[in-house]
């Protein structure tokens, strides 16, 4: 090709006339293709509005089906092991799940402009009873033993221009007075014995104690992550020791289950761990592969947690003993947030 | 002796270019508009996505989607380098940026067949970056090497524009798609894809392969330049070299300045994050507050180009950081409610538009058009390290001492920054203030 003047720029053949013509043929064959597959990808998905079909029964363990197009919730008989069938779906459509004593927690997210989350509050047949409106993902949802006190948490993201930034909001719901705390971050702080002030305090992952007024949650400030203990009535947290994420308070309330960081960068960074309150002694459980996730208690004894599934497409629960003995069981095949219902 | 040369140079092009004298930019211009509109849609609707993808779709926690995000932005500045040095290597501009329009939409298909695996998803957001990082030097020479030096502004005020106009729609078309189907995100990138294969073609279709030599000349007499020009095409044409630019006075003024005033810059994240803690909005309203910048940004691009070519590059250049300085004073002064939100939003919109192309049309008739590829690829660089190194600056300030002190020390230094830079800058366009 030769050099051309601006006034004959687009002079070699072909002509102007039919790059125009190939460029607009062309455009119409990607429109074709474009709307043809959003077409079909509107048709499979299907209603996510359908009410449940089953309420919060005693000894089931509920979880979120990633099976299912709009990842309804769906329950199995705790006493049931391995990945086997007794599935019953037809939930509500949650992103994130958790549920104890007649009440659940269901985070959603409903697609538009701009995109909306909520946190539905569901009673023991599993029909909504409040509904608070929200801003980001969903990540994590927690109710105390007695159902009484609601918390969840957000990553505060989904804007093009935060980058790789994400934060959190942790709310917390006192369902009897229906106080609501919608962000968490300004509870006064005690860090190393002293009250600790910095714009970067992130707080997630809140598990109530059996008295609803006693929590504890992570808080993540410099790059650190801590245990605090909380506590509603006097409306104070402290910080217990480092390096713990996304506590778990066991039902006889002795224990936190935890993810603690023991590896740097994105490489299987994180360990499942068990801590004695009493002692303040800590051991791995059996599972070997990083676990990201609130583990969630099946009883005093058994933990269970959402791992990717295999392919990595959808996340798969699995559950292990909390004194580290034994071997991790695949629970549930295309599963998240489990929750069992005592 | 500049001075004369352009003035020649220009009265040359006057005549030829009567058409464009008027209002019009040059078709190439306008093509390569219309290919960064539609590159644009393509690429913000899977940015706007992606979040939300990673984290809700395939379970990867923040933390894994924060070090695939932030991997490869060292790389995208060694990218850009190479890309610019690859264009003005034998003059072949539109191959390079063709490459790269062409990676990052074939990127849209690695997501797709990637399905969860980190690795996969890894790979397809590097060739994303990497092919954004090779097309913007020589897209920004093919702009300034198709315009007369005297219609730069408005030639990149058209371009950046349209450019914008294509990143508004980019999100409202993914979160329209995410709404009718329910969250299919593979639709959103097969979407994505399409678009991105149209700016391909179109920019393979409608911007021309090679550079006319009736432009006029930029008013560099470098020595190499009439055997260059003679043997362009030949494979024994000299190597543009890249440290040679540094050598050009007027060069280096500019890339000091852009520099100053970049390391002076506090990141519009912080800017909107300070707007919703003074305001303690609907956060769900959040997301918007980029749009209502870049709306300013898109009718305001276009005026700002045509003053800058008017009364030359360094005082739009100038007053667009001194909007900016008014946006972060206003944040300190006890404004609230409306006024603080729609005058930080216009300013900061002001600044983007009396800045982005015009720094690019201030920079053009300094390099001479064989390195004008490898001069564009410098600036910008240079120029985005200054701006990360300020947005961590200022999240260190923060934590530290306090949103108020961290505030009040940008001020300061974009104060600082603004005076360095005025008197930095040349004078005038085409007066360098030195000679070779």
């Amino acid at each position: 090709m030769k050099p051309q003047s601006p006034s004959d720029s687009h002079s070699p053949s072909p002509s102007l006339r039919s790059r125009v013509v190939a460029v607009a043929a062309a455009a119409a064959v990607l429109a074709g293709v474009a709307v043809t597959y959003t077409l079909q990808a509107a048709e499979r998905a299907e209603s996510a509005d359908a009410t449940s079909e089953f309420g919060l029964d005693r000894g089931k363990l509920y979880f979120r089906s990633t099976t299912e197009t709009a990842g309804r919730i769906a329950r199995v008989p705790v006493s049931e092991g391995g990945g086997g069938g007794a599935r019953t779906t037809g939930g509500p459509s949650c992103e994130r799940f958790y549920a104890a004593s007649g009440t659940g927690l269901c985070l959603q997210r409903r697609p538009g402009i701009p995109p909306k989350s909520y946190a539905v509050v569901l009673d023991d047949r599993l029909r909504e009873k409040r509904r608070i409106a929200l801003t980001g993902i969903p990540n994590r949802a927690r109710v105390s033993a007695s159902g009484r006190m609601l918390s969840w948490t957000m990553f505060a993201t989904g804007d093009s221009y935060a980058g790789s930034s994400f934060s959190t909001r942790t709310s917390i719901l006192d369902t009897r007075t229906g106080y609501l705390i919608k962000n968490m971050e300004e509870i006064p702080l005690t860090l190393d014995g002293r009250r600790y002030h910095s714009p970067d305090v992130n707080y997630w992952g809140v598990t109530f104690a059996k008295d609803d007024n006693r929590f504890y949650a992570t808080v993540s400030t410099k790059g650190k992550t801590y245990l605090v203990r909380g506590d509603m009535a006097k409306w104070s947290a402290t910080a217990l020791r480092s390096n713990v994420e996304c506590p778990s308070l066991s039902p006889d309330n002795t224990r936190i289950a935890f993810k603690k960081r023991v590896r740097e960068g994105t490489r299987d960074p994180w360990r499942l761990y068990v801590l004695d309150l009493r002692t303040m002694r800590e051991h791995p459980v059996a599972e070997r592969h990083s676990v990201d996730d609130q583990a969630a208690w099946l009883d005093d004894d058994t933990l269970a947690y959402a791992l990717p599934g295999g392919g990595g497409r959808k996340q798969d629960i699995w559950s292990t003993r909390a004194d580290g003995s034994g071997n991790p069981t695949l629970r549930i095949r295309g599963g998240s947030s489990p929750a069992a219902v005592r | 002796m500049y001075l004369a040369t352009t003035d020649a140079v220009a009265k040359a092009s006057e005549q030829e270019q009567s058409g464009a004298r008027r209002g019009r930019v040059a078709g190439p211009v306008l093509a390569l508009g219309a290919v960064s509109l539609v590159t644009d849609i393509s690429s913000e609707m899977v940015t706007a996505v992606l979040p939300l993808y990673f984290v809700l779709q395939l379970g990867l926690s923040p933390l894994q989607f924060g070090f695939l995000d932030g991997l490869y932005n060292g790389v995208t500045a060694l990218v850009r380098l190479a890309g610019g040095y690859a264009a003005d290597r034998g003059g072949r501009h539109k191959l390079v940026a063709g490459g790269g329009y062409a990676l990052s939409a074939l990127s849209r298909l690695g997501l797709l067949l990637a399905g969860g695996a980190t690795a996969g998803i890894g790979a397809a957001l590097a060739a994303d970056r990497i092919g954004k990082g090779v097309r913007t030097a020589p897209r920004d020479a093919l702009i300034s090497l198709s315009s007369p030096p005297d219609t730069l502004g408005r030639a990149f005020g058209v371009h950046r524009a349209m450019d914008t106009t294509g990143a508004l729609l980019g999100p409202l078309a993914a979160f329209a798609l995410l709404w009718a189907t329910a969250d299919a995100y593979d639709a959103v990138f097969v979407v994505s894809f399409c678009f991105g294969l149209l700016g391909v073609l179109m920019l393979v279709a409608f911007v021309p392969g090679h550079l006319s030599p009736a432009l006029p000349r930029s008013p560099h007499p470098a020595p190499e330049r009439q055997q260059t020009e003679r043997q362009r095409t030949q494979p024994s044409a000299p190597r543009p070299r890249a440290l040679h630019l540094l050598r050009v006075p007027a060069f280096r003024r500019v890339l000091v300045a852009a520099a100053l005033l970049g390391a002076a810059t506090i990141g519009d994240a912080f800017l909107y994050l300070l707007l919703q803690r003074r305001l303690d909005f609907a956060v769900s309203w959040f997301p918007l507050l980029p749009l209502g910048a870049a709306a300013v940004y898109l009718l305001l691009a276009v005026p700002a180009g045509r003053l800058a070519d008017r009364v030359g590059r360094r005082v739009p250049f100038l007053a667009g950081h001194v909007a900016l300085l008014g946006g972060y004073v206003l944040l300190l002064a006890p404004t609230d409610g409306w006024p603080l939100l729609i005058g930080v939003l216009l300013l900061l919109g002001v600044f983007y538009a009396a800045t982005d192309g015009v720094l690019m049309a201030l920079v053009a008739p300094v390099v001479a058009q064989e390195r004008r590829a490898s001069g564009m690829a410098v600036l910008q660089t240079g120029q985005a390290l200054a701006r990360l190194v300020a947005a961590a600056g200022f999240g260190a300030a923060w934590t530290l001492w306090g949103v108020e002190t961290a505030l009040t020390c940008a001020v300061l230094a974009l104060t600082a920054a603004v005076a360095g830079a005025a008197v930095l800058l040349p004078r005038s366009d085409t007066s360098s203030g030195g000679s070779t």
